[in-house]
C-alpha cells in the first residue's frame, strides 16, 4: 500500500500544481484566523492547538488488469484539504456519501496512509510514522464508526470488546481491566451487568453506546464519530447526541463529528465544515452557518433537511439537487459543484474558487457566486 | 373524502411464536387508506409498522406466525385470499418499496430485464414492449440516460438510483396503493429530499394512494393527509397531519416530535429525548405500553387505554390524560428550547 501510494505523490505537483498551490496559500492563513477568533470568542475553549492537517490528499488508485495491476485511474477521495482543530471544540464535518469525509477522518487517523500532505496531531508530525511509532498516538485519537451492528465482533462477548484497547496497551492487570470496564459502562449509560453480553443482545442505540465506551476505554483527547448517530432511530438518536455531549464536558474531549444532515451536526458543533467531492467548500462557526450560509451546496444541504412541521414545510422553497455526487475519478474541471449549482456561470466551469474569508467571524467558503453578495476581499 | 375507503385493516393481529414465547408484534391495529391519500406511519423499529404492512400484502409466510383480522381491499379480504390470488393484486394493486435497495434489487440481471419481467407478469405484452415500457419507467423516475442505463446491472447505480428503480418497478403496472417501507432511511438528506419529492410527483399525476412507513416525523410533515403513530404494535394517536403535528395528543407522539434536530428554531442546549428504550413485546407492561418511558404517568395508566377520538373527529389518540392537562404539558416537551427563553 505504501508502495503505491508513492508515485502518486511524487507526481503530484506536476498535474496539480498551479492552482492547488496558490488556493491552498490563500486558504491555509485564513483558517488559521478561523479557529483563534473562535477560540478567543467562546471562553469555554481551551484553545491550545490539538490538530492540523495541511494539504491532506488521499487518491485511491484504481487498477485494471490480472497479473500486472496497471493503474488505470485515480479516485480523488481528498484533494488538498487542510484544517485545525482546538482542544476541547467539536468539528462538524458534513457532506454527502462520497464526497471525502470519511476518508479524511480515516487519514487523520491515520487509518489510511496519506497520499500527500501531513497531519499534526500534538505537536507530532504523525503522517509517516511507523506502526510502532503510531501506537502512543493512537491512545490519544479513537474512532466511533457508523454501522453499529458491524462494528462489534458477533462472537466476542462486551466486556472483551471494550477492554480490547487496555489489553493491547497493557493498561493495568486483570482487576483494573474489569473495573475499568464496569466504569466505561456506566459512563456511556449501560449496565456493568451487561458485561457478558454479546452485542446482538442489543439494540442499535445501546450497541453505538458499546462502540463509545471502547473509545474511550484509553482516555483519548480526541474522537473521531463517524456518522455515529446515521443508522438509529430518530428519539434513539437525541440519547445518543445527549451522551456525547455529556462525555465531552465531563472528559475534556476533542470532536471531530461526522454527518450528512446538518440538522444533527448544529447540536454537537462548534465549527462547522463542509466538504463535496474531496474538497471543503465552507467552514464556519457553528449558528453561523444556519443564518448565513455562503456556499450554494451549504444552502441546498439544508434545505434538504426536513422540517417536522407541515406549514412550514409546505411554505418553504426547498432546493431539491439534481441528480447524484459526480464520480470523484473524473471530478468536474473548475468549480467542483458546477454542474449541480444553480448559480452556476462560465467562470465556474473553468476555476476552481478559492477557500477564502467572509466577513470577520471565521467564515470561509470557495465559490465564485457566494450567497452573502460577494463580501470577499 | 370518499365514503368507501380503497384499503381497510380491521383489527389487524399478527403475532409470531418463538422459542421464548409468543411475540405480539402487531396488536389490534385498525386503519383506512383512501383514493389518492396519503398516509403516514411512524414509530421506532420494532412497533410493528413494517409487520402490519407486509402483513397486508401477505408478505410473511413465517410458519410461526399467526394472523387475525381483516385487510379488505376493494371488498375482497386479502387474508382470504389464494397464493395465486394475492399475486395478482401485489404489484398491480397494491406495490411495495423497501427500506434497503441494494438488497432488494437482484445483482445478477440487468435493471430492464428485472422491470421488464414484472410487468410481463402481469401483462400480455411482447419482450419488446416491456423493455420498452421500462425505458419509459426509468424516465419517468429521473434517470438521466435511461435507454442506455436500461442495461446496467444494479451495482452500477448509486443508492438513490436504485431506490428510483424501485420506484420505477413498483408503479410499472399502475397500482393504487404504493407502499413505501423507509424509503429513504439508507439515503443521504439531499437524495433523500429527490425521493420524497419524486413520490410527491407520482402520487399527484397519477393518483396513487401512498402508506409511508418513517421513524422521521420530518418525513411526513409535508406528504402525508394522515398519520397514525405506532408504539409497540398498536396505534397511539391517529388523525390529520395539522391534528397530530400541532395538536398532538399521545406524550409519545410529542417525544417524537421533541426528539428531532430542528433547524428552523433556536438551537436548544439539550435535545429532549424519550428516556429509555422501547419495551421487549415478549415483556409488555400492562396498562399503556408507553407507561414506563412516560413522564407524565398516574395511577390510571395501569389500565390499558383504547384508542378513542376525544377531541375531534377522526383524531384518535390512546392516553388517560386530561385534555386540559396536556396541553401545558405538551409545550415542554415539543419546545424545550421555548421554557429555556423564559427562564
Amino acid at each position: 500500500m505504501t508502495g503505491s501510494a508513492g508515485p502518486p505523490a511524487a507526481d503530484l505537483p506536476a498535474d496539480g500544481s498551479p492552482s492547488a498551490t496558490s488556493s491552498a496559500a490563500t486558504a491555509t492563513s485564513p483558517v488559521t484566523a478561523a479557529a483563534t477568533s473562535g477560540a478567543n470568542g467562546e471562553g469555554m475553549l481551551d484553545g491550545e492547538l490539538l490538530l492540523r492537517a495541511e494539504h491532506v490528499t488521499k487518491y485511491f488508485p484504481v487498477r485494471k488488469g490480472v497479473l500486472l495491476q496497471r493503474e488505470v485511474a485515480r479516485v480523488h477521495a481528498v484533494d488538498d484539504v487542510s484544517i485545525e482543530l482546538r482542544a476541547g471544540e467539536t468539528l462538524g464535518l458534513v457532506g454527502e456519501s462520497g464526497c471525502g469525509k470519511s476518508t479524511l477522518a480515516r487519514c487523520i487517523a491515520r487509518l489510511y496512509p496519506l497520499t500527500s500532505g501531513t497531519v499534526v496531531f500534538e505537536g507530532q508530525d504523525i503522517s509517516r510514522l511507523s506502526r510502532r511509532k503510531l501506537r502512543p498516538v493512537r491512545r490519544e485519537l479513537q474512532m466511533v464508526f457508523q454501522d453499529p451492528y458491524a462494528s462489534l465482533n458477533p462472537r466476542k462477548r462486551v466486556g472483551a470488546i471494550i477492554s480490547n484497547p487496555l489489553r493491547i496497551h497493557r493498561r493495568g492487570n486483570r482487576k483494573q481491566i474489569k473495573q475499568r470496564v464496569a466504569e466505561l459502562l456506566e459512563l456511556v449509560g449501560l449496565s456493568p451487568e451487561h458485561i457478558n453480553r454479546y452485542p446482538h443482545e442489543f439494540s442499535g442505540g445501546q450497541r453505538q453506546r458499546i462502540g463509545v465506551a471502547r473509545a474511550l476505554a484509553l482516555r483519548p483527547r480526541l474522537i473521531i464519530a463517524d456518522e455515529p448517530v446515521s443508522a438509529l432511530d430518530v428519539s434513539i438518536r437525541a440519547q445518543v447526541i445527549n451522551l456525547l455531549d455529556d462525555l465531552q464536558d465531563e472528559l475534556h474531549l476533542t470532536y471531530i463529528f461526522i454527518a450528512h444532515d446538518l440538522g444533527v451536526v448544529r447540536h454537537v458543533s462548534d465549527r462547522i465544515a463542509v466538504m463535496y467531492l474531496g474538497k471543503i467548500v465552507e467552514v464556519s462557526p457553528g449558528e453561523e452557518l444556519y443564518k448565513r450560509p455562503i456556499h450554494p451546496y451549504t444552502e441546498a444541504l439544508l434545505s434538504a433537511v426536513p422540517i417536522p412541521d407541515p406549514d412550514l414545510a409546505t411554505e418553504r422553497q426547498q432546493i431539491v439537487l439534481e441528480g447524484d455526487v459526480p464520480s470523484p475519478i473524473t471530478p468536474p474541471s473548475g468549480c467542483r459543484f458546477h454542474p449541480r449549482c444553480r448559480y452556476a456561470t462560465e467562470i465556474c466551469t473553468q476555476q476552481e474558487p478559492p477557500l477564502v474569508e467572509h466577513g470577520t467571524g471565521g467564515h470561509l467558503a470557495a465559490c465564485h457566486h457566494p450567497l452573502d453578495g460577494g463580501a470577499a476581499e | 373524502m370518499s365514503a368507501e375507503p380503497l384499503l381497510e385493516v380491521r383489527d389487524l393481529k399478527v403475532s409470531f411464536r418463538t422459542e421464548d414465547g409468543v411475540i405480539p408484534a402487531v396488536d389490534g391495529v385498525s386503519l383506512s387508506l383512501s383514493e389518492g391519500e396519503t398516509l403516514g406511519i411512524v414509530g421506532e423499529s420494532g412497533s410493528g409498522k413494517s409487520v402490519t404492512m407486509m402483513s397486508v400484502m401477505r408478505l410473511i409466510n413465517d410458519p410461526n406466525a399467526h394472523f387475525e383480522g381483516e385487510v379488505v381491499y376493494k371488498g375482497r379480504d386479502l387474508m382470504k385470499l389464494t397464493r395465486d390470488q394475492i399475486r395478482e393484486i401485489r404489484g398491480s394493486g397494491i406495490a411495495m418499496i423497501f427500506q434497503d435497495p441494494m438488497t432488494s434489487l437482484n445483482p445478477v440481471y440487468r435493471i430492464g430485464w428485472q422491470i421488464a419481467e414484472q410487468i410481463r407478469a402481469h401483462e400480455p405484452i411482447s419482450k419488446q414492449a416491456a423493455h420498452a415500457r421500462a425505458i419509459e419507467l426509468l424516465t419517468a423516475v429521473g434517470i438521466p440516460h435511461a435507454a442506455q442505463r436500461v442495461n446496467d446491472y444494479p451495482h452500477q447505480f448509486s443508492g438513490g438510483m436504485r431506490q428510483r428503480v424501485m420506484i420505477a418497478m413498483a408503479i410499472s403496472c399502475h397500482p393504487d396503493i404504493l407502499i413505501a417501507d423507509e424509503p429513504t432511511t439508507a439515503l443521504d438528506v439531499t437524495i433523500q429530499a429527490q425521493i420524497l419529492s419524486l413520490i410527491r410527483k407520482l402520487r399527484d399525476d397519477f393518483g396513487t394512494a401512498v402508506v409511508l412507513i418513517t421513524h422521521d416525523m420530518g418525513v411526513v410533515a409535508d406528504l402525508a393527509d394522515r398519520i397514525a403513530v405506532m408504539y409497540a404494535g398498536r396505534i397511539v394517536e391517529q388523525g390529520d397531519r395539522r391534528d397530530v403535528f400541532y395538536d398532538a395528543q399521545h406524550p409519545y407522539t410529542w417525544g417524537l416530535l421533541g426528539s428531532i434536530a430542528r433547524l428552523d428554531r433556536p438551537k436548544p442546549r439539550r435535545l429532549s429525548t424519550i428516556p429509555g428504550l422501547p419495551p421487549s413485546l415478549l415483556r409488555l407492561p400492562e396498562g399503556c405500553a408507553f407507561g414506563p418511558r412516560c413522564a407524565h404517568r398516574f395511577d390510571r395508566c395501569d389500565e390499558r387505554p383504547a384508542l378513542l377520538a376525544k377531541v375531534g373527529e377522526g383524531h384518535l389518540d390512546a392516553c388517560h390524560l386530561d385534555i386540559e392537562r396536556k396541553k401545558e404539558l405538551r409545550e415542554t416537551t415539543i419546545h424545550p428550547e421555548l421554557i429555556e427563553e423564559a427562564k
